[in-house]
């Protein structure tokens, strides 16, 4: 994946915040994983229209905290490996 | 013991016990054919509502064939609506372009298709009814759709053989995930038990075809395979634990911990008609009787592994052991784990099993309950 790479959830896929958990979850066929803060902030990000510089942007300045790149991309790479989510072509 | 309950995160809708199949391993109740009055729509969408406000998020649209019911897709239209991810589970029959266009309009998130085997021949045979060809359509219908196509094939000793087949089916069908349980063995599976466990041999191969896959497959398509837990040394932690995620509701209302506890002896369920589902999962005695560990006996009470599989199923220590309190009698500790060797020691023979194969069908189950309310003081047999 490329800083300009557009990451969106994957068909299939949705993000949605559960008040009963107090949290975001990712759900999917069967399935639903509780997700931490920072892996929610990435996710609601990740819209095909947020390049995943945009993304490490709007986090560092959200949470006040530099150097987020590797994190995110990490995250990121995790993400698409799991498929929940891919690179939209710009 | 107080234990903290969290909310029932997984709904199960047992619409109906009707069904165009006939499987020889179904997990619906033996008698199921007693079943008459089916909630009416109003009450499933009352139930929806009321579990939405206790957290459930996964929905399951089960049955029998949940499609032979109308009101799928008022049912889906809803839970879509409360924020429900919504899984129709189906064997396709009752399914057209039509109605997959109106379910997805409608909101529905995931279609489950159920195939029996990778040949018409025993698809048909196991399933007894002609469906092959009409599953066949029905995953490309889902995927032309754009769903993630997930299919599912119970394997066991009939179709085991055909593994490396079913695979190839899934993958040349574009699936995104293809769901290999083996049977496990509760109701019509537990009547048909002999002819339906898979030899110690058939599964090391079973096992070697699925990593040949995974690895060709590199990700493509997702395979979960499930090993019949006869085999295993330890139970598995059933439902996630007894009223800890899961709620079913049978298709009379009837609410339970699991698909299969209704078996359970001394349990009275609560039914959605005359109790609300907060009353349900946090008051009912049913819901409560196996939460924590106030009701173990040896060898789990004082068993280090304890919190990590609950003691296994209550179904199964209640089928095996005939004691819903006792160990899981797969759990390798239990003094009744010798049921569960002498099974399999008879699964690696060849000879032919002693009683025919039972179909799930109404005439069936009429006969079994029947039998079983006659015979109502003996135990259950092996």
């Amino acid at each position: 994946m490329s800083a300009e790479s557009r990451p969106a959830i994957r068909s299939g896929f949705r993000l949605q915040w559960e008040p009963v958990q107090n949290a975001y979850v990712m759900l999917y066929p069967e399935g639903m994983i509780t997700l931490n803060t920072s892996a929610a902030e990435i996710l609601r990000r990740c819209d095909g229209s947020h390049t995943v510089d945009e993304i490490v942007e709007e986090l560092e300045v959200a949470f006040q905290h530099k150097g987020l790149k590797d994190d995110v991309a990490a995250f990121l790479d995790g993400a698409a490996s799991q498929g929940w989510v891919h690179m939209v072509q710009p | 013991m107080s234990v903290a309950v969290g909310p029932p995160l997984w709904l199960l809708f047992e619409l109906t016990y009707r069904c165009p199949l006939q499987c020889v391993f179904c997990y619906n109740p033996v008698d199921f054919a007693a079943t008459q009055n089916e909630l009416p729509t109003a009450d499933w969408l009352r139930v929806l509502r009321e579990a939405r406000a206790l957290g459930s998020v996964q929905l399951g649209l089960s049955g029998g064939e949940p499609l032979v019911r109308d009101d799928v897709e008022v049912i889906t239209h809803e839970a879509h609506r409360l924020g429900y991810y919504t899984n129709l589970i189906t064997s396709g029959v009752g399914l057209t372009q039509q109605r997959i266009q109106e379910l997805k309009r409608v909101g529905l998130d995931h279609i489950q298709l159920s195939f029996q085997d990778s040949t018409r021949e025993l698809n048909d045979f196991l399933s007894h009814t002609r469906t092959f060809q009409l599953k066949q359509r029905c995953a490309e219908w889902i995927k032309s759709s754009g769903y993630p196509m997930v299919l599912n094939c119970v394997i066991h000793r009939l179709n085991i053989d055909h593994l490396d087949a079913i695979i190839d089916m899934a993958s040349r069908l574009e699936a995104d995930y293809l769901e290999l349980a083996n049977t496990q063995f509760y109701s019509w599976a537990h009547l048909n038990r002999e002819h339906l466990l898979p030899s110690r041999a058939q599964l090391e191969r079973a096992e070697a075809i699925v990593q040949a896959w995974r690895e060709r497959l590199q990700g493509r398509m997702r395979i979960l395979y499930v090993v019949p837990d006869y085999y295993e040394q330890r139970p598995k932690r059933c439902v996630n634990g007894w009223g800890s995620t899961f709620v079913t509701v049978t298709p009379d209302g009837t609410a339970l911990p699991c698909h299969t506890a209704k078996m359970l002896p001394g349990l009275s369920f609560p039914n959605v008609r005359e109790s609300s589902m907060r009353e349900i999962w946090f008051e009912s005695d049913a819901f409560n009787r196996f939460r924590g560990h106030g009701w173990m006996k040896e060898p789990c009470v004082s068993c280090p592994e304890k919190d990590k599989d609950l003691g296994g199923c209550r179904c199964q220590a209640y089928l095996l052991a005939q004691d819903p309190e006792a160990a899981d009698p797969v759990c390798a500790k239990s003094p009744h784990h010798d049921v569960v060797v002498a099974a399999v020691e008879r699964a690696q023979q060849s000879r032919a099993p002693e009683k025919p194969l039972v179909f799930r069908r109404p005439e069936n189950s009429r006969y079994l309950a029947a039998r079983d309310s006659a015979n109502e003081n003996l135990t259950p047999s092996q």
